[in-house]
C-alpha cells in the first residue's frame, strides 16, 4: 500500500525534523530557554547550503556544514542581543527573529524573493536517507556526550535555578549562548538537508508555524530527554502522513494527540528520563521482583 | 576589605541607588537596614555583579569584576533572598554545587564537615531532596551552600525572611558563629532590631541613599532610628 519511495521520503523528513529538534531540545529541554524562531535558523542554513552547491558547486556535506556554521554565527549575534532578556521576553525576541528572517528572504532578489530558490541539486532517495541517518547518528552521539559532560550539567543547573547557578559561580551567559549556538548549528544543517531533499526552498516554508511545530515536538517528547525528542520527532512527523487518507481531519487528530499527551503527561512522553538498556533492564527487574519484594522497587 | 564608592544603579528610568558608599572591614558583620524597596538587595546584587551599575566597588584594593562568576571566584559569595536552592537535588548535592569553582578535594571535605557541624539539621537530612525541606532548613541550606565556595566575604540577603521567630533566633546565632570562623559578613535585613544587635557596623538605606551610619550599638540607641525601624515611640 505504501511504496518504499514514499516511506523513505517520510523517513528523510523525520531525520530533518529530528536534527532540528535535537538542537532545540538542548536549548529548551536542558537549558530552559524557549524559542519560537528556530525555523529562521533552518532558513539561514537552507539558503546558505543551497547557494553553495548551486553557485559554487561545493560538495554537499561541506555545504551543509557551512550552512550550519553561518546559522550558528547569526545565533551568536542574536544571542548577544537577546539572552539577557528573561523567559518570556527572550521567547518573543526569537519569534521576532524568525519572522524577520523570513521577511528579509522574501525581499532579497538574489535568493528569488518570495518565489524561492528552485533547481537545487537533489539526490536519489536511498542515498540521501543514508546521509541523513549518518548525520543524525553523529548528532545524537555528540549531544549525549555534551549533556553528560560538565558543560551539559551546567546547562541543566541553569534550567533548574538560574539565580543559584549564578551564585555558585557558573558563567550563566556563556552557557546560554553556547546552548543557543549549538541548537542553531543543528537547525542550520537540517535546513540544508531540507533544501537538497526538496530541490527548492521558499521563505514561506520557514514561517512561525514551522518553529511552533518544532517546539511542540520537544515538549511532546518531554523536556530534558534526548530519547523523548527522538520519539517525539518520529511520532509527530509520521502521524500526519499516516493520517493523510483522512485528509482534512488529520491536523485535528494531530492537535488532539498533542493535547491528550499534555493532559495525561504534562512532563511529555519521556519527561527528563532517558530510554536505554539500563533503564529497560531496571524496569524489567522491577516488574519481576515487584510481586515478591515491594521495597526493592523503591530503593 | 570591601569598599563601595558613589554607587549608582538604574532600572530603566528609576534611580534605585543614589551615590551609595560603604566600607566593610575584615572580620566584621556589617548590616544594611531599611524598609522595603529602599535598595538593599540592589546593593548586594551590584556587589556580586548580577546587575549593572556605575561607580567603584573595590575588594582588597582591586576593582571587582563586573561578572557574577568572576566575583564568586575572587572570594565573595551571595546567599540570595528567598532560599534559592536546587529543589530537585539532595541536601548533600546542593552543598556540593556550592564548591563548583573549587578543586581542592581535601579542603572541600573539611568544609563539608564544618558546614554539617554548623547546621546539624542539614546533616540529619543529608540525603533528602532539598525541595521537601522546611523554609528554615532551606535557608540554612542556602547559607551552607554559600560557605562551601570558601568565601572570605558573605553577602546575606534577608536570611530571616518568612521564618518563625524561634528560627530567626537560630539563624542569627549561626551568623555569629560564621563570623567566629573568621568570615566577613555583609547582612541585609528588614528585621532591624535583630540585625543591629549582632552587627558591628550599620548603614541605614532610605530610597536609595545612605541616611545614617555608625556602630550598630549607637544606631540601636538612636531615637529617630528607633522610631522608624524599631517600632518605639519616643515622646
Amino acid at each position: 500500500m505504501f511504496s518504499w519511495y514514499y516511506i523513505s521520503g517520510i523517513l528523510i523528513l523525520t531525520g530533518i525534523n529530528l536534527l532540528t529538534v535535537l538542537g532545540l531540545s538542548l536549548l529548551t529541554g536542558f537549558t530552559g530557554l524557549f524559542s519560537f524562531g528556530h525555523a529562521g535558523f533552518m532558513a539561514i542554513g537552507a539558503y546558505t547550503a543551497a547557494t553553495m552547491t548551486m553557485q559554487f558547486h561545493m560538495p554537499l556535506l561541506l555545504a551543509l556544514l557551512l550552512g550550519g556554521v553561518v546559522s550558528m554565527l547569526v545565533s551568536l549575534i542574536i544571542g548577544r542581543l537577546t539572552l539577557n532578556l528573561k523567559g518570556d521576553y527572550f521567547c518573543i525576541a526569537t519569534l521576532g527573529f524568525g519572522e524577520a528572517t523570513r521577511l528579509i528572504l522574501d525581499n532579497v532578489q538574489y535568493f528569488g524573493g518570495s518565489r524561492g530558490l528552485p533547481g537545487i541539486p537533489t539526490y536519489e532517495n536511498n542515498e540521501y536517507l543514508a546521509i541523513v541517518v549518518f548525520i543524525n547518528v553523529l548528532a545524537i552521539v555528540a549531544m549525549v556526550f555534551l549533556i553528560r559532560s560538565r558543560h551539559g550539567r551546567n546547562m541543566v543547573a541553569i534550567r533548574e535555578e538560574e539565580l543559584a547557578s549564578q551564585a555558585i559561580g557558573i558563567n550563566v551567559f556563556r552557557y546560554k549562548i553556547t546552548s543557543l549556538a549549538i541548537s542553531a548549528l543543528y537547525a542550520g544543517v537540517a535546513g540544508g538537508l531540507m533544501a537538497h531533499y526538496l530541490g527548492y526552498i521558499q521563505p514561506i516554508m520557514f514561517q512561525l508555524i514551522k518553529s511552533t511545530e518544532l517546539t511542540i515536538i520537544v515538549i511532546f517528547g518531554g523536556l530534558g530527554s534526548i530519547t523523548g525528542s527522538v520519539i517525539g520527532a518520529i511520532v509527530l512527523t509520521f502521524l500526519p502522513e499516516v493520517l493523510r487518507t483522512f485528509f482534512q481531519w488529520r491536523l485535528v487528530v494531530y492537535g488532539a494527540a498533542v493535547i491528550l499527551i499534555m493532559i495525561t503527561r504534562p512532563q511529555g512522553l519521556m519527561g527528563g528520563k532517558e530510554l536505554n538498556l539500563k533503564a529497560i533492564w531496571r524496569w524489567v527487574k522491577r516488574r519481576r521482583g515487584g510481586a515478591e519484594n515491594d521495597s526493592s522497587a523503591i530503593s | 576589605m570591601l569598599k563601595v564608592e558613589d554607587l549608582n544603579v538604574y532600572y530603566g528610568g528609576i534611580h534605585a541607588l543614589r551615590g551609595v558608599s560603604i566600607d566593610v572591614e575584615q572580620g566584621q558583620i556589617v548590616t544594611i537596614i531599611g524598609s522595603n524597596g529602599a535598595g538593599k538587595s540592589s546593593l548586594l546584587n551590584a556587589i556580586s555583579g548580577m546587575i549593572k551599575y556605575n561607580g567603584l566597588i573595590e575588594y582588597e584594593n582591586k576593582t571587582l569584576p563586573h561578572h557574577a562568576h568572576k566575583v564568586v571566584k575572587s572570594g565573595i559569595c551571595q546567599v540570595p533572598e528567598g532560599r534559592v536552592i536546587f529543589a530537585n537535588l539532595t541536601v548533600h548535592e546542593n552543598l556540593k554545587m556550592g564548591a563548583y569553582l573549587r578543586n581542592d578535594l581535601k579542603k572541600i571535605q573539611e568544609d563539608f564537615e564544618r558546614v554539617y557541624e554548623l547546621f546539624p539539621r542539614l546533616k540529619e537530612r543529608e540525603k533528602q531532596i532539598a525541595g521537601t525541606l522546611s523554609g528554615g532548613e532551606q535557608q540554612m541550606l542556602a547559607m551552607g551552600r554559600g560557605l562551601m565556595s570558601a568565601p572570605e566575604l558573605i553577602l546575606l540577603d534577608e536570611p530571616s525572611l518568612g521564618l518563625a521567630p524561634l528560627l530567626i533566633n537560630t539563624i542569627f546565632e549561626i551568623i555569629l558563629e560564621i563570623k567566629a570562623m573568621g568570615k566577613t559578613i555583609l547582612l541585609v535585613e528588614q528585621n532591624a532590631f535583630k540585625a543591629l544587635s549582632i552587627a558591628d557596623k550599620a548603614y541605614v538605606l532610605e530610597q536609595g541613599q545612605i541616611t545614617a551610619q555608625g556602630s550598630a550599638s549607637e544606631l540601636l540607641k538612636d531615637e529617630t532610628i528607633q522610631e522608624a525601624y524599631l517600632g518605639k515611640k519616643n515622646k
